[in-house]
């Protein structure tokens, strides 16, 4: 069993009349109560829910200070390596595009991670593009070996691996996974990922419930967002989440909402998810999940970004850079175009005047010699 | 009056026990605790960075507090043992609040990793404060494995739902002779005060100060119901009756 079970069931939902049906008291019901339905999260995603974004968020608002308070945890993502054997269409590591590639030494891993951990970071994750050959684990094992000197957490965002893929890293030191769906509509996403190992869907959805079973401490999931119709990948996104967190209740599940941003080609999407429906998407999200950390990355604008801290944001990204050693030396492609530039300073500075308090540390790695 | 709460070897006046995780600032903590009066504070050895100056919460907190670090983020005794010692050996104190929670989704925590880890703690000369739901078999076990008090949930984590686990917290006051301190749940202070009158040693809360609109108000408001709270329950509340009780009693005609 997997979530790709229920995902069978759940495609076959008459998502059209259904969004089409609900009505305001769907809406009043759904928010009046404490655990959600799978209807409920459908009902909060649809239509009849716009008017209703205002008491969604004070709702959503008193949920997260009461489970997280006033709490921001910020981390910043560090791009190891842009080698990719993929063609995904809205990526601008996609082996089709030719621009020199790099993957950082070791040396320059610990410059990268010194120059971060100066900013007080201490949650750190690391991303690579999607390739065994050029970036495989034992790469990856070593790094983390580094990092884990400079930073008190470090979770991944690479390649799908096997069960004991993950374990070997989890023994390492990393102790939380990232990835993305990226699109759950099946047909769509073999559209989009038109060459090499990323067309196994299968591969992919799997993934996070792997390392669920290897002991990731979080696991955190999202689509990307304007791929295919928001409502639908949204759900999907928000029920594969409630099926890890069911399953695995000792792991932190978390959900991001990440939007499709310009990149090296010309793709672009089918679904214009506005500022309105990625509203929509992360309050749903946090009242059918109230206890799930939902993280906020710099793909959104600054001052987006300000807004939606308020809403049931509860992690943070600051002092970004998409590009492979771009904390120290710069000049690589960026994997897609940042919007929010930030520094952490300024980034601590702004939670503060919004009464928010910034959290660099919030776990320690146990049982490991930290050097 | 004298009224301490002993545990350990430590006298405390202020039985109200606060957190320190949910504030908008760090800066916020001195005078919080200034105007709660209390001398306990819970930090979770997770959030402490000895490393960061201004970030690091410890530093926020006055000298004269006695620390209960906790274990949050423990799925397992092991773990929590381990969080434990990495408590002691980083400077902040042999008092330890054992938080053992495997369940993300409502935050209860696991009675038998807790006694697990009690036991070992407490053999290591750990004041150890378990977090438990309350269930009278496990508080037992928990006193025997040499906990210094209890602390059952009032209601799960960040709910400010109050005593929703009443009737058992009462089972424990009565049966554990052991400081039963009320943690988790309580949103008001007239829930706080109702703990302290049923016979509660003390109460813990975060949520409630941290996320007032006015936390130093809410402090003191704490304060004040924690103590008038204490004080009904040494004063013996009058027996409370289902039904009226008649001043002219119907079987009074019967004489003795
Ligand atoms: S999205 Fe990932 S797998 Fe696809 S091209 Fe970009 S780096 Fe490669």
């Amino acid at each position: 069993m997997s979530f790709y079970e229920s995902l069978t069931r759940l495609e076959q939902l008459p998502f059209e009349s259904i969004w089409k049906e609900a009505t305001a008291a769907d809406v009043q019901r759904a928010l009046a109560k404490d655990w959600l339905t799978e209807m409920d999260l459908l009902v909060l995603l649809s239509p009849a829910a716009g008017p209703y974004l205002e008491a969604m968020a004070q709702k959503a608002q008193r949920l997260t200070r009461a489970h997280f308070g006033h709490a921001m945890q910020l981390f910043t993502p560090m791009y190891l390596a842009d080698f990719c054997v993929n063609h995904c269409t809205y990526c601008s590591f996609s082996s089709i595009y030719d621009f020199p590639r790099s993957k950082l030494t070791l040396e320059e891993v610990r410059r990268e991670a010194a120059a971060i951990a100066a900013t007080g970071l201490r949650h750190i994750l690391i991303l690579t593009g999607e390739s065994r050959r050029d970036n495989p684990v034992a790469y990856v094992k070593a790094c983390v070996e580094v990092l884990r000197e400079y930073f008190s957490s470090v979770s991944i965002e690479i390649n799908p691996l096997s069960a004991p893929e993950y374990k070997e890293l989890l023994e390492a030191g990393v102790d939380g996974l990232t990835l993305y769906q990226e699109v759950y509509h099946q047909a769509t996403y073999r559209e989009l990922h038109v060459k090499g190992p990323k067309r196994n869907y299968r591969n992919r959805l799997d993934a996070p419930e792997r390392g669920c079973q290897a002991g990731f401490r979080s696991v955190n999931i999202g689509a990307l967002l304007g791929m295919y119709d928001w409502r639908q990948e949204a759900f999907l996104t928000a029920m594969d989440a409630r099926y890890l967190q069911d399953k695995y209740p000792d792991c932190e599940i978390s959900l991001s909402p990440p939007r499709f941003r310009p990149y090296l080609g010309d793709f672009s999407p089918e679904s214009d998810v506005t500022d309105r429906a990625l509203v929509q998407i992360i309050l749903a999200y946090r009242l059918f999940l109230p206890r799930s950390g939902i993280t906020l990355s710099t793909r959104e604008p600054a001052a987006l970004r300000d807004h939606l801290l308020h809403l049931g944001i509860t992690k943070m990204s600051a002092g970004v850079s998409t590009e492979v050693g771009g904390h120290t030396s710069g000049g690589g492609t960026p994997q897609f175009e940042i919007s929010d530039s930030r520094t952490v300073s300024e980034i601590t500075e702004m939670l503060y005047a919004q009464g928010l308090q910034p959290v660099f540390k919030d776990w320690d790695m146990l049982g490991l010699e930290r050097v | 009056m004298q009224d301490p709460l002993v545990i350990g070897n430590t006298s405390l006046s202020s039985r109200l026990f606060i957190g320190t995780g949910k504030y908008s600032r760090n800066t916020l903590i001195p005078e919080v605790v200034a105007r709660s009066g209390s001398q306990v504070i819970t930090v979770a050895l997770r959030r402490v960075d000895p490393g960061a100056d201004e970030e690091n919460i410890v530093s926020h907190i006055p000298d004269h507090m006695t620390l209960l670090p906790n274990t949050s983020g423990a799925r397992t005794a092991e773990e929590a043992v381990r969080i434990a010692r990495l408590a002691r050996a980083g400077g902040l104190g042999n008092w330890v609040k054992i938080e053992v929670i495997n369940d993300q989704k409502y935050l209860l925590p696991d009675n038998l990793e807790t006694i697990k880890a009690t036991e070992i703690l407490a053999a290591e000369g750990f004041v150890v404060l378990p977090y438990m739901s309350p269930d009278l078999s496990a508080a037992l076990r928990l006193r025997d494995a040499g906990a210094a008090a209890v602390m059952p949930l009032g209601s799960p984590i960040g709910s400010n739902r109050g005593l929703r686990t009443k009737e058992l917290l009462r089972i424990l006051i009565e049966e554990v002779k052991l400081p039963i301190i009320v943690d988790a749940g309580i949103g008001r202070p007239s829930e706080a005060a109702e703990a302290m009158e049923m016979g509660a040693a003390a109460v813990l809360l975060n949520t409630a100060i941290a996320t007032a609109r006015d936390p130093l108000g809410m402090a003191e408001a704490f304060r004040e119901a924690v103590s008038a709270g204490r004080k009904a329950y040494l004063a013996g509340l009058g027996p409370v009756e289902e039904a009226a009780v008649a001043s002219s009693p119907l079987t009074g005609f019967l004489g003795n």
